[in-house]
């Protein structure tokens, strides 16, 4: 094997104390600006990015990466704690990890997701080591009509098996579809769904968005409710860390599976968001106690954020090899790689050697390193969720504003996202399903621009979608998925077909509380 | 006509300023914000970066400088921005040509006239590519071959700079092109290698590592003359062994983006002068060259009159292909 000779050159270069040092640095700020929602990954990145002119790239490198471990770890901390995700990615973690954390369990919920994170991670990084060459040649094969079979796949798989009405899914898509469209418009150049408001043009941003439906929203319905976390005993519960990464292995099925939806996810690029909500779609769909998903299920933590961190680690084999960021972090990166003289693209793997196979093998040591420091934190977050909602609940406020004040600096961004707490209040209420939602304002303009880009180019014929065998089994795929609950309802709808009414209100009323 | 005063006073404060820089009127008192009209990691980004560590190694300017991306709705979001922010000298705008096209072909709320030009400091050039192992080897061969065939032209946003060079060249060609655009020139660069378009109109530096990684190459450039010769990229050919278009029969003999640099509207001349004056000594530094050299574009510095006949001669080529076209808005 090549590509090991190379790595354990790598790991020459990786494992030195002044490399170690840069990542433990790295990690600490990267939890820092993860933790802090509105700071975020990329903000941090591009922060730190003037001081590594200085170094070797080598260096430079391993220190964002490891901030960039640290933010994406320190981003599922809030989305757990307090129901805000950080990054798009982190969305699917909330549905599981809060009802869990709220429940009296955050030290579980937080290891849980840690440990899962890890390992995705971990798969991602050996996918990397060994497939470069072959996942490198996978990307090329994605054209716009391959672009839109995997978002309608990631679609299809979390569309429809839902608690909710499906009439209401539908609803949540629509608007999410909606909201996606403001702005200017890829494919024609036109302005959008402004309403004469001259700064919508710039579209609305998923953190503006999510910090609304899920910070502030949830905030309203705790305030309504006269909620109050259940007391978390007060020692600090070491050992409720390690039980919960020994649990681990029992839910392997979840962990490889997820693992494979992420690295496939990260390398076709349809990119960690819709790797993580995807992989806790199907998660749900097959898991055995799938009914109990957004009440606090351990799968339900693990398929996501395992899927996540997969996906966001492979992610980065097509920024080096094709020069295209998978994510807004990895593009600030890639500046950082050009400001060092460094060109991504085919030939950095051959040209960069010492640099290639250094990051990769400091990819191993820095999650290693960045897994440790995180679950020390575990207890000192968990103890978060001991302070009285009185206090927690104005911080929830401050964070969700400076959060969407730092988007791009802008009032609107506020006054939006207090829209969206009302939106996001409003649907809990009424039983609407959120994740279309978010799913739609995330992926539905990529999905869009993907349609019409395969449309222009077979002038207005979908025979392009079955043109060839990668995109026709990506799009059988997706419609089996959709039509999969229809099937299994069948012969339940047909046997007694009465007993659907029969279903008393109460029953209704309990299963509508664990939509999401 | 305001404008015109504000170009021709700051043309005068600047040759001042150019002689006895000490006696510049007006010196920042607080934070500078450098506004990309672009998201983090593309050309417009990497210049708001690279002044800003320029000015701030050679301690150009006493007060800090930090660097925002606005870079929604194709770049809208920074110049309505730079609009809104009118009479405020601690907010530059870094953009290309999209100022003054983009408010040609679609609703946004600015035109460039809003803001205050300070100057245009360098040029990206476009190129022709085509696929490694496509058979046409010069532009005279992929004209012969669209003409019989149905083409596919990549580029980045509609519209925009690379869909006019595209409908420039069907006109100039005699040939039909199905346009595609996508979100960025690095997206398009990647549909290119992997055989879903024919061909696109890359900025060099949007190219560069799939030209060196022999997935696509360039046929001409769309300048008047080769570009300068500088390092090989390929093991055999560099910049200069690209053949001029019009060499080859493709009758376009320029086709330019600027990097542009612009104020508020309703700033004082003298704080116009302050930043022209600025942006040339951050032109004359060893790390400027290093940057132009590494982002393969052509260094440039136009302000003042220049600028403005620049701008003006571009609206009146945009404006006659978007004319032809029926993208016109009002």
């Amino acid at each position: 094997m090549d590509n090991l000779g190379e790595l354990l050159h790598g790991f020459s270069i990786a494992i030195t104390l002044p490399h170690l040092a840069l990542m433990v640095i790295g990690v600490l700020l990267g939890i820092l600006v993860g933790v802090l929602p509105g700071l975020g990954a990329p903000n941090g990145v591009s922060l730190l990015l003037p001081l590594t002119f200085g170094m070797q790239p080598v260096s430079a490198i391993i220190l964002l990466s490891s901030m960039y471990w640290g933010a994406l770890f320190g981003g599922s901390v809030t989305s757990i704690l307090f129901n805000i995700p950080g990054e798009p990615s982190s969305v699917a973690t909330t549905f599981d990890g809060y009802p869990m954390a709220r429940d009296g369990r955050p030290t579980t919920a937080l290891a849980t997701a840690f440990g899962s994170a890890a390992f995705g991670a971990l798969i991602g990084v050996i996918l990397i080591t060994f497939l470069a060459s072959w996942v490198a040649q996978v990307a090329l094969a994605f054209g716009p009509a391959e672009y839109f079979a995997v978002y309608f796949l990631a679609f299809a798989s979390f569309v429809g098996m839902g608690g909710a009405a499906p009439i209401k899914t539908v609803v949540a898509l629509a608007i999410g579809f909606a909201i996606a469209a403001i702005g200017i418009d890829t494919v024609s150049g036109s302005v959008r769904l402004t309403m004469g408001v001259d700064e919508l043009v710039k579209g609305v941003n998923f953190v503006v968005a999510v910090m609304g439906l899920f910070g502030i929203g949830e905030l309203l319905v705790a305030v309504e409710e006269e909620f109050h976390a259940r007391a978390v005993s007060s020692k600090i519960e070491w050992r409720e860390v390690f039980r919960a990464i020994g649990r681990l292995p029992r839910h392997s099925v979840a962990l490889l599976r997820s693992a494979a939806i992420g690295c496939w996810m990260g390398i076709t690029p349809g990119g960690p968001t819709a790797a993580s909500f995807m992989s806790y779609g199907i998660a749900r769909r097959f898991s055995r106690r799938g009914r109990y998903f957004g009440t606090g299920e351990v799968e339900g933590i693990i398929s996501p954020e395992t899927a996540d961190h997969a996906a966001g680690t492979s992610a980065l084999l097509p920024m080096l090899s094709l020069g295209i960021p998978g994510s807004a972090t990895a593009a600030v990166m890639m500046g950082g790689l050009m400001i060092w003289g460094l060109n991504p693209g085919p030939m950095l793997f051959v040209d960069q050697k010492d640099f290639v196979w250094g990051l990769i093998a400091s990819m191993y040591v820095g999650n290693i390193v960045a897994v440790v420091l995180v679950l020390l934190t575990v207890p000192v977050f968990a103890a978060l969720m001991r302070i009285p909602f009185v206090i927690i609940a104005p911080l929830i406020v401050i964070i969700c504003v400076v959060g969407a004040y730092s988007v791009s600096n802008s009032y609107l961004d506020v006054v939006m996202m207090l829209g969206f707490g009302i939106v996001g209040y409003l649907f809990k209420k009424l039983f609407y399903p959120l994740a279309p939602l978010v799913l739609a304002i995330v992926i539905g303009d990529k999905a869009e621009d993907a349609f019409r880009q395969s449309m222009l180019m077979s002038k207005g014929s979908l025979g392009i979608f079955f043109a060839n065998k990668l995109v026709t089994c990506l799009i059988v795929a997706g419609i089996a998925l959709l039509l999969l609950p229809l099937v299994l309802q069948l012969p339940r709808l047909w046997r007694k077909p009465a007993s659907a009414a029969t279903e008393t209100t109460a029953q209704e009323a309990a299963r509508e509380k664990v939509i999401i | 006509m305001g404008r015109t005063s504000t170009l021709l006073l700051s043309a005068a404060a600047t040759v001042l300023a150019g002689t006895m820089p000490a006696l510049s009127a007006w010196q920042p008192q607080k934070p500078i914000e450098f506004v990309a009209t672009a998201g983090p990691g593309g050309g417009t980004d990497n210049l708001a970066r690279a002044v800003q560590n320029i000015i701030t190694k050679h301690k150009l300017v006493e007060q800090p400088i930090v660097v925002v991306n606005k870079g929604g709705g194709s770049g809208a979001e920074g110049y309505v921005y730079g609009k809104a922010s009118a009479g405020d000298p601690y907010k530059v705008i870094f953009g290309t040509s999209n100022a003054w096209q983009q408010p040609l072909v679609s609703k946004v709320a600015f035109n460039y006239t809003d803001l205050t030009a300070i100057a245009a400091m360098a040029q990206d050039e476009f190129l022709l590519w085509v696929k490694q192992d496509a058979p046409y080897k010069t532009a005279g061969d992929y004209l012969k071959a669209a003409a019989a065939g149905e083409f596919k032209m990549g580029g980045a946003q509609s519209k925009d700079t690379d869909e006019v060079l595209t409908r420039m060249i069907e006109k100039s060609g005699h040939i039909k092109l199905t346009y595609i655009p996508f979100k960025s020139g690095a997206e398009t660069a990647v549909q290119l290698a992997g055989g879903h378009l024919d061909s696109h109109v890359n900025n060099p530096s949007e190219s560069l590592g799939q030209w060196r990684g022999g997935t696509q190459r360039p046929l001409c450039v769309f300048s008047p003359k080769r570009l300068p010769q500088g390092a090989k990229v390929t093991a055999t050919e560099g910049w200069g062994d690209v053949p001029t278009c019009v060499e080859q029969g493709l009758d376009i003999k320029q086709y330019e983006q600027p990097r542009t640099v612009w104020l508020p509207g309703k700033v004082t001349p003298d704080q116009a002068a302050f930043y022209v004056d600025l942006m040339k000594k951050v032109q004359a530094t060893p790390e400027w060259k290093d940057y132009i050299e590494k982002s393969s574009q052509i260094d440039t510095f136009l302000t003042g009159d220049e600028f403005d006949k620049f701008i003006k001669e571009d609206l009146e080529r945009v404006k006659q292909v978007a004319g032809e076209q029926g993208w016109l808005v009002k």
